[in-house]
């Protein structure tokens, strides 16, 4: 019991990170079909930068204010060169614009940065708090407590701001946005530094847990669109409760059965999903139109 | 005798009734027109009957057998197929290769042989050219065999895709507004070339909107209004019908240039 | 088209693999060159599952890492042939892509894009966690093919380089005779119909789940003979061979090419074999290169280098 305990709180920091990630993602598809593959590279950067800003002698929440600044002004520079330019081309244009993306700021922080691991002191210190029979670490909270914090306020954006339902009334249909008034091309422009900014945000809280290095951002975008595809793509709700799972999941995986092939449980779970529910489980069901 | 028969078909979306209780048949070498104002379900009966949607309840039957939601490349192999009101062409395949996917089901491909390049794989795709250069000449296209099909014009697209349909060699064809987007010649020249499939022996059913050449050419017609059959019969009793002027008046459109 | 156009093709490109070795500085390019091949082999494949069928893979190199260990392990522990091991590779990734195509060929876009990213990453990691049969990360050895010996006791002496650009290149040609014939069959029209129109696809008569899978199979079974043959003439496999990044790698050679075309598909392979030759001396700022010119050539030239001077020169049939 204490052990199972255990799992689902490790189950849920890591989790909560998946799920920051995968609401990157969602984040950016809904304002422009475009799954970006950079996703991870975000939190990559909002990780080693507070990283380097804080070891230059900045307080660490200056630090990373600066980190997740920085990152949503990569965000939006990403949209502006990268996206947009390729408007309207298929999917398969898209998906190695963005992965060339993810590979250009990985060796641009190789370069600017190093390749060495680095790490963050935990915010409110390392003394373990016993819950349930089980240990759980400060930063645990901090990591989840961010991402409840995170959709709780995005949550209040789209519902209850104007700016968020310009953003909801230009995924639904961007030229009847247009039509209205909506100024599509900032709505891009806003999504992308929104979905940056919550990717750097996710790499402050977990890297005083996990560390950071320039490469950490590939296995996170993957998990992070996993889990959006898991729970169905463009789906905010869906993103959280598929990033939580797919922690979940990996978390029991390494508990009880193999820690080598918990990543490998996470894709299983993926396929075994998509085979009954090819929506994922969220996702809305399309009728062709003919 | 009827070919195509349809019984008591109806589909409901969420909780929306787009069509219900439709019953009406096609015997071979007829032409039936469904008609009806904007929104009355017409091109979601096509889609019902080709398979492409799943009907809710009734039947649709082909000579005879039960085919209600088979899916519609079952339908296709016994013959009905079916042309489409926004365009679904092969854009980037030449319009000869449009064709000859239509020569599909007769060619039969086997995977090894076509890898291969054997001589039976050669001579079935040299035979399925030489129709389907027919076929293009048919609907005035063979000019053109060797362009791209995204470079065409819409109205040569639409007598592509009918060449396409000829391609199955079908026994009922449903036809999706052929004519739609087409200037008056082009339309007279559709006009004819159905009436031309119909003398041989294949039966039509038609939704179109410009109604001079939908009492021109139908058999029978049959009207649909908010998703019911509210007249049917010859073109001149369903224009006489006190029901189907109501309807027309009633959705405030001139029918000869309704479209969608 | 014709067959003309075929034979053609086929021949430029015979002319040009037997040229390039007169401006060869060294040995060392008989193994790049073969690298090419081998590279250009698994990328016709996807030619025809991205290009023809209109299907996605992120998971390709899943199936070259079959190929490439079935090579491995098969001799040791089957005691069969190196050759009969390719065989066995390309059988087993082809049953592979049947058992799951079916299922995950009815997703679309994205949705297709990470079931075939989970199959990969499952397969990469098999390969380096059951450390036992595969050694894990570290790689193992690989057989060698024994086909050099034979030729040189019938009196013709080949370097190993000089050996694998032959026969990497003859495998190529083959494999791009078939895909050309494919194209022009009436079974690739079928998968080019169903990447126009799945609807109007169907309506012909075509049944698109079948040939899905079918583009889907064939484009293993290419990906697996790769792999093989990149296993053979490494004597050493590492379970990279399998990975996400290579199977981006293949995807990207595909499309930076011209993913409808197969001597695009083709340059595509040639110029991103290259590339990192040529970028080494870049040294840390490889990476950032790489994805630069990734992202410039899909901004610039969508279709792909060869479709889109092709489209410029008006020059039809390739």
């Amino acid at each position: 019991m204490d052990a199972f305990m255990q799992f689902i709180f490790s189950g849920l920091t890591v989790g909560a990170v998946y799920a920051l990630v995968a609401l990157g993602f969602t984040i950016i598809y809904n304002a422009s079909d475009v799954v970006n593959f950079a996703q991870g590279e975000f939190v990559m950067l909002g990780g080693m930068i507070t990283v380097f800003a804080f070891d230059a002698g900045l307080p660490l929440p200056l630090a990373a204010a600066i980190a997740i600044v920085i990152t949503a002004g990569i965000g939006v520079a990403l949209n502006k060169f990268a996206i947009e330019p390729a408007r309207g081309a298929p999917v398969v244009t898209l998906i190695i614009i963005t992965i060339g993306a993810s590979i250009l700021i990985r060796g641009a922080s190789q370069v600017v940065f190093d390749k060495q691991l680095h790490r963050l002191p935990a915010f409110s210190g390392d003394d373990p708090i016993h819950v349930l029979g089980a240990t759980l670490l400060p930063q645990s909270l901090w990591v989840i407590g961010g991402a409840i914090g995170i959709f709780i306020a995005l949550w209040l954006f789209f519902t209850r701001t104007l700016l968020g339902k310009a953003v909801l009334a230009t995924a639904n249909n961007r030229l009847a946005a247009q039509l209205v008034g909506i100024n599509t091309g900032f709505v891009m422009t806003l999504s992308f530094a929104l979905s940056a900014a919550i990717g750097a945000l996710a790499g402050v809280l977990v890297t005083p847990i996990t560390l950071v290095s320039y490469d950490v951002g590939v296995g996170l975008a993957l998990k992070g669109f996993a889990a959006a595809m898991l729970g169905g793509m463009g789906n905010p709700k869906g993103a959280l409760a598929g990033g939580l799972l797919l922690g979940l999941f990996e978390a029991l995986t390494a508990g009880y059965i193999s820690s080598q092939y918990k990543e490998a449980v996470a894709f299983i779970v993926i396929l075994a999903v998509l085979f009954v529910m090819p929506q994922g489980l969220f996702g809305a069901k399309k009728t062709e139109r003919v | 005798m009827a070919i195509l028969e349809i019984n008591g078909l109806g589909i409901s979306f969420g909780g929306l009734r787009a069509v219900n209780d439709v019953s009406f048949s096609v015997k071979p070498g007829e032409i039936v027109s469904v008609i009806g104002p904007n929104g009355a379900g017409k091109t979601t009966l096509f889609n019902m009957i080709s398979g492409v949607y799943l009907p809710s309840d009734g039947e649709v039957k082909l000579n005879g057998e039960n085919v209600t939601a088979k899916a519609p490349h079952l339908l296709a192999e016994k013959g009905l197929t079916r042309t489409f009101q926004n365009l679904q062409i092969f854009q980037e395949m030449t319009v000869l290769e449009n064709v000859l996917a239509g020569f599909h089901l007769s060619v039969r491909p086997s995977i090894l042989s076509d890898l291969l390049s054997l001589p039976g794989a050669k001579r079935r795709s040299a035979e399925a050219r030489e129709k389907a250069m027919a076929f293009l000449e048919k609907v005035r296209l063979a000019n053109a065999a060797e362009e791209e099909a995204g470079n065409l014009s819409y109205g040569a697209l639409k007598r592509l895709e009918i060449a396409r349909a000829l391609a199955v060699g079908p026994k009922v064809l449903l036809l999706d507004e052929p004519a739609a987007g087409c200037n008056a010649v082009e339309t007279e020249e559709i006009d004819e070339l159905i009436a031309e499939l119909a003398q041989s022996g294949i039966a039509i059913l038609l939704v179109e909107h410009d109604m001079k050449m939908v009492m021109r050419i139908s058999n029978h017609i049959v009207v649909l209004d908010h998703g019911e059959k509210i007249a049917e019969g010859t073109p001149e009793a369903v224009s006489k019908n006190p029901d189907v002027i109501a309807a027309y008046l009633g959705a405030e459109e001139e029918p000869a240039h309704a479209d969608g | 088209m014709s067959a003309n156009s075929k034979w053609v093709q086929l021949a430029v490109l015979a002319g040009i693999m037997l040229v390039l070795p007169v401006f060869f500085p060294s040995g060392y390019y008989y193994r790049v060159g073969a690298l090419v091949y081998v590279n250009a082999l698994s990328v016709i494949g996807l030619v025809i599952l991205i290009g023809y069928a209109g299907q996605i893979s992120l998971g390709h190199a899943g199936f070259a890492g079959i190929g490439a260990y079935a090579c491995a392990l098969a001799p040791v522990h089957l005691g069969i042939h190196p050759a009969l091991a390719v065989l066995l590779g390309a059988v087993i990734s082809g049953v592979l892509a049947i058992l799951i195509g079916r299922p995950i060929l009815r997703l679309k876009g994205y949705y297709l894009a990470v079931a075939t990213l989970g199959f990969g990453i499952l397969v990469s990691m098999v390969l380096s966690n059951e450390r036992g049969l595969t050694g894990g990360p570290d790689g193992m050895a690989v057989p060698d093919l024994g086909l050099r010996q034979v030729l040189r006791g019938m009196g013709l002496k080949l370097s190993g380089g000089e050996f694998w650009y032959i026969a990497n290149a003859l495998v190529l040609l083959v494999a791009i005779w078939i895909a050309l014939n494919l194209f022009h069959s009436a079974t690739g029209r079928a998968m080019r119909a169903l990447h126009g129109s799945e609807t109007a696809a169907r309506t012909v008569g075509i049944d698109v789940a079948r040939y899905k899978l079918q583009a889907f199979v064939i484009s293993a079974v290419y990906a697996s003979v790769a792999g093989s043959l990149l296993a053979l003439q490494n004597g050493f496999i590492t379970p990279d061979v399998a990975g996400f990044m290579h199977s981006v790698e293949m995807v990207t050679m595909a499309v930076l090419g011209g993913v409808g075309s197969v001597l695009g598909a083709t340059l595509g392979a040639a110029i991103l074999t290259l590339l990192p030759q040529v970028l080494t001396v870049l040294a840390d700022y490889e990476q950032l290169v790489l994805g630069l010119i990734m992202i410039l050539v899909m901004i610039f030239l969508p279709l792909g280098l060869l479709p889109s001077i092709a489209a410029r020169i008006r020059w039809r049939g390739v």
